[in-house]
């Protein structure tokens, strides 16, 4: 033997360089594969059998299949940020360097103490988790849970940062054909040389699928395809690709392998292709079913197909005698592969009476011994194969003979792969011949100009020799077998594994359809049946026709469970791509973004935009740091960037009919050089914004919005305009970046403004509420003469590429007066003092402006405005409303936010009666005190009440009812 | 995801470069509306498992409404038009038909018990 292994055969393994050896570490053990080994391959050639323990039970099982299908040689690759759970042996690409870990299990793989729930299986029936610890509730959540959570599951989610690189990238195609075996290689073909552009995927390294396995003449038909392909300048060929999910209008997500599992390669590891495909022809293949029999989940019990990959494709001796069972012509090829590999060929053991044909023919030529109607009783040995018992198909399992074996190759036939045409809505049809489910091409799933956008080709449509493609002989037909012999015992079925990975039994399914689960989509879900990472790709088909045998009903019946992407699983780094860290979302900027930033500026996130929260000075908290700020506005002058604010122009002939509609208060009256605020409702009456509104000219307004707001409200005005009001004569432009907008505030803000030259800012010049345009330093400038905190402001709006000039000029002409820039977070608690509402905290979607005593902020006169029929609505206009008052904390306790007033009672759910809620809540730096804004049930008349507010735990907060303006209740201050 | 053509611009766009607007042909019925034509202009809307009509935005693009009709069970989409249209046009109908035979519009038909007047008007 050679050094990659005892296991490796002297020759042969068509995908394998014997001149690469690749070093790699499985567990503690360092073992050597070689180039073109899968982990699995590479892990069998050293007698590496046992791969992984079951989910439930702990049972060592070692890979039942040799591709995506495999549901137990699930391992962890790679350490550290390169460390990724539950990856299949099967499928992964032995690198040179690898570390490969086995998962669930403990002390270890070879022994493992969870397996005494093997022993406890009869106590862990389908369900159990329903039936046995709901009751009592703590033990649920203290006891069952811990215990279940730590001793089932699979591998353990990786604790760093994916420290791979992932991309992303798009195509549009006419044709795109999944699956490179000789079925797609050949449509592909045929489709290419009519002209169109034809992508084929593989999601294996290398074409032709099965072919080159299967068929002795196969390798040289697909050489034959691809030459062709290739000399064609419309095809592309993409290897290591996966198709993985098929999406509305032929919308095809393909995961392509670039660099898996080697980190230093340089290139990112996988590639999200997002492809719109013309239309799709799959050419997936099947899946081979495993029997149901008792014992098929022992180590070195195989899929057939899989014994014969690892022999042909890789040079690996599954075992060493070897025993086929099966229900069809197809498994005799594995049979053959294993004589010409040199192995011992044990029995054929197949449930049919009479096998017949060439492929029997020539394994009786050879000397195989054949057992027809016969099956396996049940399997000896723990962690591999020691002896298979054999007994007739027809009975109960008498057994007639005992061979010692180390390798069961068993097909119990195969299942097309129809996901991709499921994926979308496409329908299937029983064929009885084959015993599987087909895509029925009458009810295809359909693309946009409602034609089929799928057409499966080959094994995947039901064709499993492709014959025209492969020259393959014809075969019998095979005997459904669903369980094996025919009439086992309870006994046996409780050792007959359906769901290799989530440890479903027959047993199982028998009982759920016992327990009254009709539907294959509960039975599913109470037996975990098919819901592991491998999706049931062997397990699905023979559990339904289980389920449907309990119920004595015919498959079709039963139906399939549906197919839901992704094929394989997918992992998060490939979805999310260079989208993660910085990249993950756009950041805006405002003007003034570096001057912040150069200050310290805490940053509060406000949609894509970051503004100052505060601007904490060395040594200061951020609490410190707002109270500093608000001291400083209220008793001097402080600067705003207000840059993020929304500003939408609205212009034309109709523009302030327009706005009559969309505020609830009048617009159209509004004179030209004058603001007004204003409200606006979403057509349930519901406030969705609010926002100064100035007149630029006779046919001009400009519409302030929350920050959050700006997008939201513009296509709010966009829809009404162009789908309501489409005649009127209305343009609309969001114009919020174009603006640098800052507010300068407090009593000596005119003093500050008048130091830099430029307009007349006096308040005859420029009273409350008008806005004026001028220079200011230079600089162009319109001034608003608007007020958010209740102080003397001005709101200086300039182009935004001289922001920060203003700004900066503000901050040298006022140092003396002590000018000092404020964040979110003052401007919060100053509009609070003021009992001014804020958008998302007095308003949540169900609040209407009566609500906030804004009644005064609606027009009377207007026959209409959207949201003006709600608010008439019986519920609104009822006084049963909560409705906003201020809140005084009769302890000066600072109220928590978001806290609920109780009231006395309790409702039908047995929860406390709530009669209001706090919404804004601060310490106050004004006035040394809490102040709170809060909803209470017919608050404005209820002063002085005192409610209570529980907080966590004990302590309760009481707060005594008072008017919403905690400071400056006259105004004097803002008219300066 | 669906691709929708924007009769407005004429892209064909993917689903992420438009914004939905729920069903369309919905009339407005503002105050003095009773209350059971308001309820049923706010909250009534269609479900069908067949030809629907739908509103979409083309956000990410040229910023147009538009209409589009197409069938929620096979997602066929029998063609967009102008939002600007208070019902579908013909030519959509015809495309409907010609695909749908047996298709009556119920959908299209005004749920509104009463004539809403135009605001303003």
């Amino acid at each position: 033997m050679t050094d990659a292994g005892p296991f490796r055969l002297a020759a042969g393994g068509r995908l394998i360089d014997r001149a690469y050896p690749l070093s790699f570490r499985f567990d503690d053990r360092e073992l050597r594969g070689v180039r073109g080994d899968t982990l699995a391959s590479a892990l069998l050639a050293n007698g590496q059998l046992v791969m992984g323990r079951s989910f439930k039970y702990h049972r060592p099982r070692g890979p039942l299949a040799a591709g995506v299908e495999e549901p137990n040689a699930l391992l962890g690759l790679g350490e550290g940020a390169y460390f990724e759970p539950n990856q299949r042996a099967t499928t992964t690409r032995l690198v040179a360097g690898m570390v490969a870990t086995s998962q669930n299990c403990w002390p270890g793989l070879g022994f493992d103490l969870g397996a005494v729930n093997g022993w406890l299986s009869r106590f862990l029936p389908a369900g159990f988790y329903y039936k046995t610890f709901i009751h009592p509730r703590p033990f649920w959540k203290h006891l069952f849970e811990p215990l279940i959570r730590r001793s089932a599951g699979l591998g353990k989610a990786p604790t760093e940062g994916d420290g791979d690189r992932y991309e992303q990238a798009y195509d549009h195609v006419d044709l795109v054909v999944v699956g490179g075996g000789v079925a797609g290689l050949a449509a592909a073909l045929d489709q290419a040389r009519q002209g169109k552009s034809v992508t084929v995927l593989e999601q294996a390294p290398h074409w032709g699928g099965r072919t080159p396995t299967d068929h002795p003449d196969g390798q040289a038909r697909i050489d034959g395809l691809l030459r062709d392909l290739k000399a064609l300048p419309n095809v592309r060929l993409r290897r290591n690709c996966m198709a993985t999910g098929l999406y509305d209008h032929g919308y095809l997500i393909a995961r392509e392998g670039l660099a898996d599992h080697e980190p230093s390669a340089g290139l990112p590891r996988q590639r999200l292709w997002r492809i719109r495909a013309g239309h799709v022809v799959t050419a997936t293949g099947a899946l081979e079913r495993p029997l149901s029999f008792a014992g098929n989940d022992v180590p070195g019990v195989m899929l057939a197909s899989a014994v014969r990959d690892y022999i042909v494709d890789y040079g690996v001796a599954p075992g060493r005698r070897i025993l086929v069972v099966t229900n069809n012509d197809d498994a005799y090829r594995s049979a053959l592969a294993a004589l010409d590999a040199g192995l011992e060929v044990a029995a054929v053991v197949d449930a049919r009476m009479n096998p017949t044909g060439a492929l029997v023919e020539t394994l009786k030529r050879r000397g195989v011994r054949i057992l027809p109607a016969s099956a396996i009783a049940g399997i000896r040995g723990g962690h591999r194969i020691e002896a298979v018992k054999l007994c007739s198909y027809v009975g109960a399992g008498r057994v007639f003979e005992t061979l010692a074996v180390d390798c069961v190759a068993m097909s119990g036939g195969w299942s097309p792969v129809v996901h991709l045409w499921s994926h979308c809505g496409g329908k299937l049809n029983w064929d009885q011949q084959g015993a599987m489910f087909i895509p029925d091409p009458a009810r295809p799933p359909t693309g946009a100009d409602g034609a089929a956008m799928v057409t499966p080709v080959g094994a995947a449509a039901g064709d499993l020799l492709v014959a025209k493609a492969t020259g393959a002989a014809a075969e019998q037909a095979l005997m459904p077998v669903w369980v094996m012999p025919m009439n086992a015992s309870r006994g046996m079925k409780a050792k007959m594994w359906l769901d290799f990975q989530n440890d479903v039994k027959l047993s199982d399914v028998e009982l759920a359809a016992q327990e009254g689960y009709e539907s294959v989509e509960h039975t599913k879900r109470y037996t975990t049946l098919g819901m592991a990472t491998d999706q049931g790709k062997v397990s699905n088909i023979n559990g339904l026709a289980a389920l449907s045998a309990a119920l004595k009903q015919p498959i079709p019946q039963t139906g399939t469970t549906t197919f839901r992407p992704p094929y394989t699983p997918l992992t998060f780094g490939t979805i999310a791509a260079e989208a993660r860290g910085d990249l993950f979302q756009p950041l805006r900027k405002t003007p003034l973004h570096g001057w912040h930033e150069a200050r310290g500026a805490h940053w509060e996130p406000v949609g894509h935009w970051r503004r100052p929260y505060c601007y904490p000075q060395p040594g200061e908290s951020h609490a410190e740091a707002v109270a500093r700020e608000v001291r400083a506005v209220r008793g001097g002058v402080g600067t705003l960037d207000a840059s993020t604010l929304g500003k939408i122009i609205v212009k034309g002939p109709d523009a302030g009919r327009f706005l009559d509609m969309i505020y609830t208060g009048m617009m159209s009256t509004l004179p030209v050089g004058k603001c007004r605020y204003g409200l606006i409702c979403n057509e349930n009456g519901f406030l969705i914004d609010d926002g100064v509104a100035a007149r630029l000219a006779e046919d001009t307004w400009l519409v302030h919005t929350t920050t959050g707001g700006a997008e939201r409200i513009h296509a709010h005005l966009e829809d009404w305009l162009q789908c309501e009001w489409w005649d009127w004569q209305v343009w609309t432009a969001n114009v919020t970046e174009q603006w640098a907008q800052i507010a300068v505030v407090g009593s000596q803000a005119r003093n500050l403004l008048e130091r830099l030259g430029g307009m007349d800012l006096s308040s005859d010049a420029l009273p409350f509420m008008g806005w004026a345009e001028g220079t200011i330093a230079g600089i162009p400038a319109r001034v608003y003469r608007i007020s958010f905190s209740g102080e003397l402001s001005f709101e200086i709006a300039v182009p935004a590429g001289r922001g920060l000039e203003l700004w900066e000029r503000l901050h040298e002409a006022g140092a003396d007066l002590g000018v000092t820039a404020y964040g979110t977070e003052a401007m919060h608690v100053m509009r609070a003092e003021k009992g001014f509402i804020m958008i998302g905290d007095e308003t949540d979607g169900t609040v209407i402006p009566q609500d906030l005593g804004l009644g005064w902020a609606i027009s009377r006169k207007k026959p209409d405005y959207i949201g003006k029929r709600a608010q008439d609505r019986s519920f609104m206009a009822a006084p049963e409303r909560w409705q906003l008052v201020g809140l005084e904390s009769t302890d000066g306790r600072v109220l928590p936010d978001g806290a609920y007033a109780v009231a006395p009672g309790v409702n039908g759910n047995g929860q406390r009666n709530m009669q209001g809620r706090v919404t804004s809540t601060y310490l106050s730096p004004t006035l040394d005190r809490p102040i709170a804004m809060g909803l209470v049930l017919r608050g404005p008349e209820r002063m002085g009440e005192i409610l209570e507010f529980p907080g966590d735990g004990a302590v309760s907060y009481r707060a005594r009812i008072v008017d919403p303006v905690f400071y400056d209740k006259e105004g004097v201050r803002t008219h300066g | 995801m669906l691709t929708l053509t924007c009769p407005c611009c004429g892209i064909t766009a993917d689903e992420t470069e438009l914004h939905p607007g729920g069903e369309a042909h919905l009339k407005r019925v503002g105050p003095g509306s009773s209350a059971e034509a308001f309820e049923t202009y706010l909250f009534a809307r269609s479900n069908p498992k067949g030809v629907h009509f739908e509103r979409w935005r083309h956000a990410y693009g040229c910023g147009k409404w538009f209409l589009a009709a197409r069938c929620t069970a096979t997602l066929e989409v029998f063609g967009t038009y102008l939002a600007q249209n208070a019902a579908p046009p013909p030519e959509i109908l015809a495309a409907i038909r010609a695909r749908r035979p047996d298709w009556t519009p119920t959908a299209i038909a005004p749920r509104d018990p009463e004539p809403a007047e135009r605001p303003n008007e």
